[in-house]
């Protein structure tokens, strides 16, 4: 039986909760509010909270005068690219392992998540070096390579639990039933693998999109990502809270709805399944 | 069951990940090691040949490296403390009935959504600015003088800036892993007149042991590779040095690859004994 919650208890759990959520959210609310102050506003003394003269100035001279979409349209191929090309390369790996199981796959498994725990600083100046050679510095195919194998893992991973939840009655039935493999594919996997491979592209996007060591480190000018972007504005000239909180603004947006909707993922995905 | 020709083609599908994924790990590896037993300097003559564990030896005994190995571990520490501590208090009061939980929840992970870049410049400026700061608003508010936070306070600065973006991620987990606790157990506690504290102590405690050793072992391989926010705050100064940008000056702003690679090797050692400790428990999910 349910316990009994008396209202006293849900409102004082109500009221600090919201407490703590407001403040944890505090600085990117705090963000959101300031893009939309004139810079003079934006650094008043006391701080200014609701009562100002809404502007969209600032989001204007971000895009003007730095070329915003130049940047977003770079972490959108960079991400989305890498995403896709994992996705290539993951789903039959996970798809085999998930369905026909061999006495290694656990190994090959533990074996992948440990390359992802190698210290990224740890390769640096080989992976510069490689881009060079090839003419990959400051070009999107070449993070987007790099980012693709710095989330492989767990792709692979996040896909093989998916799979790996399929009863494999299911297949058999279908096939009892007559249906050949391409219906198999098509109408009985598909359906059901697709959640999975959703939530999966979901969190990779996420990671690809936030990352932050090869992005700053193997782009210059014509490849950088928003992270570089942004980066950009810690060596600031007069006065800049107002376009700063713009671009940061624009720049975490898209990442933070496509979060709130993939927490479940998350926990999946960045645990590889150890806490479901 | 699987037949013969199946289970060839299940090879097939598999060979591609691992095969890319082997490349990805050795070759930069093995260059990385190869790099470590040179003098290596590419602005300054190239590759000037081998040098044993010269650069090993060096690169632990710079001045540079025991400072950077104090603030890799309090950054870690400091980190893991305030994350998993909160995490389990913030995960308790979220698994609690109260109105609008889902709202709450999506504040709460918010901040780990944010990019590394954003969340460091937004605090650098917005917040611990010495002149238009927030902070620095508050003080002035309360009569105090204004601190300069990166330069006076860098360590807890910098552990407070973390700590906002990985509070969210062991919140989630022990949320999640707090969930699954069978609460007709704590309700048995409570008939049986159990305290609130020794509820906590001797039921929730132990079944979050998991996860909360989870969130440690992911949290530390993350946590030790930090480089954008020591990137754009403080580039390494007032004694915010971690061993990664350690590493990251050593190879890209000194040029001295050799010497670079020697940390590097430590670096990846280090993070395989974390990393085995964690595949341990993983493993042993795998088999359930």
């Amino acid at each position: 039986m349910a316990r009994a919650v008396t209202t006293q208890r849900k409102i004082i759990n109500t009221t600090f909760a919201w407490m703590v959520g407001l403040l944890i959210f505090f600085p990117i609310m705090w963000t959101i509010l300031t893009s939309f102050k004139t810079e003079a506003t934006a650094i008043a003394d006391p701080p200014v909270w609701f009562f100002f003269d809404w502007t969209l100035d600032n989001y204007r001279v971000v895009q003007e005068r730095s070329d915003y979409s130049r940047f977003l349209w770079n972490s959108i191929i960079i991400a989305g690219g890498s995403t896709f090309m994992g996705l290539l390369i993951a789903i039959p790996a996970a798809w085999s392992m998930a369905f026909v199981p061999s006495k290694r796959t656990k190994d090959i498994l533990l074996w992948m998540l440990s390359t992802k725990m190698l210290p990224a600083v740890g390769v640096l100046y080989p992976i510069y070096l490689i881009f060079i050679r090839f003419g990959l510095l400051d070009t999107r195919i070449g993070l987007t390579v790099v980012l693709m194998f710095i989330n492989l893992p767990i792709m692979v991973w996040m896909l093989y639990t998916y799979f790996k939840e399929i009863p494999g009655e299911i297949l058999e039935a279908a096939r009892m039933d007559g249906a050949g493999l391409r219906e198999e594919i098509l109408y009985v996997l598909t359906p059901m693998a697709l959640p999975g491979i959703a939530s999966t592209v979901l969190l990779n996007v996420i990671l690809a999109w936030n990352e932050a060591f090869w992005t700053l480190n193997l782009t210059a000018a014509k490849a950088a990502p928003l992270t570089a972007f942004i980066a950009s504005y810690s060596s600031p000239e007069g006065l800049f809270y107002a376009k700063l909180s713009a671009a940061s603004t624009m720049a975490i947006a898209p990442i933070l709805i496509l979060g709130w909707f993939s927490q479940k993922q998350l926990v999946r995905g960045l645990t590889f399944g150890a806490v479901k | 069951m699987a037949t013969k020709a199946s289970r060839a083609a299940a090879r097939l599908m598999l060979a591609p990940a691992v095969i890319l994924l082997l490349g990805w790990m050795l070759v930069p590896l093995t260059m990385t090691v190869i790099f470590s037993f040179k003098r290596y300097l590419p602005m300054r003559g190239g590759d000037l040949g081998w040098v044993g564990f010269e650069n090993y030896v060096r690169f632990v005994s710079s001045s540079a490296f025991w400072p950077a190995v104090q603030s890799t571990l309090m950054i870690v520490g400091g980190v893991l403390l305030i994350t998993v501590v909160l995490g389990v208090l913030l995960a308790i009061l979220l698994d609690q009935p109260m109105w609008g939980q889902g709202i709450v929840r999506i504040l709460v992970i918010a901040p780990f959504f944010v990019m590394p870049t954003v969340s460091a410049l937004v605090w650098k400026n917005m917040f611990m600015d010495p002149v238009n700061g927030l902070f620095a608003h508050l003080w002035r508010f309360f009569g105090a003088t204004p601190v300069s936070w990166l330069s006076e306070a860098s360590m807890p600065s910098i552990i407070l800036i973390v700590s906002w973006q990985w509070l969210p991620f062991a919140t989630l987990i022990l949320l999640t892993a707090i969930q699954s606790l069978d609460s007709e157990q704590l309700e048995a506690a409570e008939m049986d007149g159990a305290p609130p504290l020794s509820r906590f102590i001797y039921i929730t405690l132990p079944h979050l042991a998991r996860a909360i050793t989870i969130v440690v072992l992911i949290q530390t391989i993350f946590l030790l590779a930090i480089f954008a926010e020591i990137f754009v705050t403080t580039q390494g100064a007032f004694g915010t040095r971690t061993l990664t940008y350690l590493i990251f000056q050593r190879v890209l702003e000194s040029q001295n690859v050799g010497l670079g690679s020697a940390g590097g090797v430590y670096a990846i050692i280090l993070a395989n004994i974390l990393a085995l400790f964690l595949m341990r428990i993983v493993g042993k999910n795998l088999d359930r």
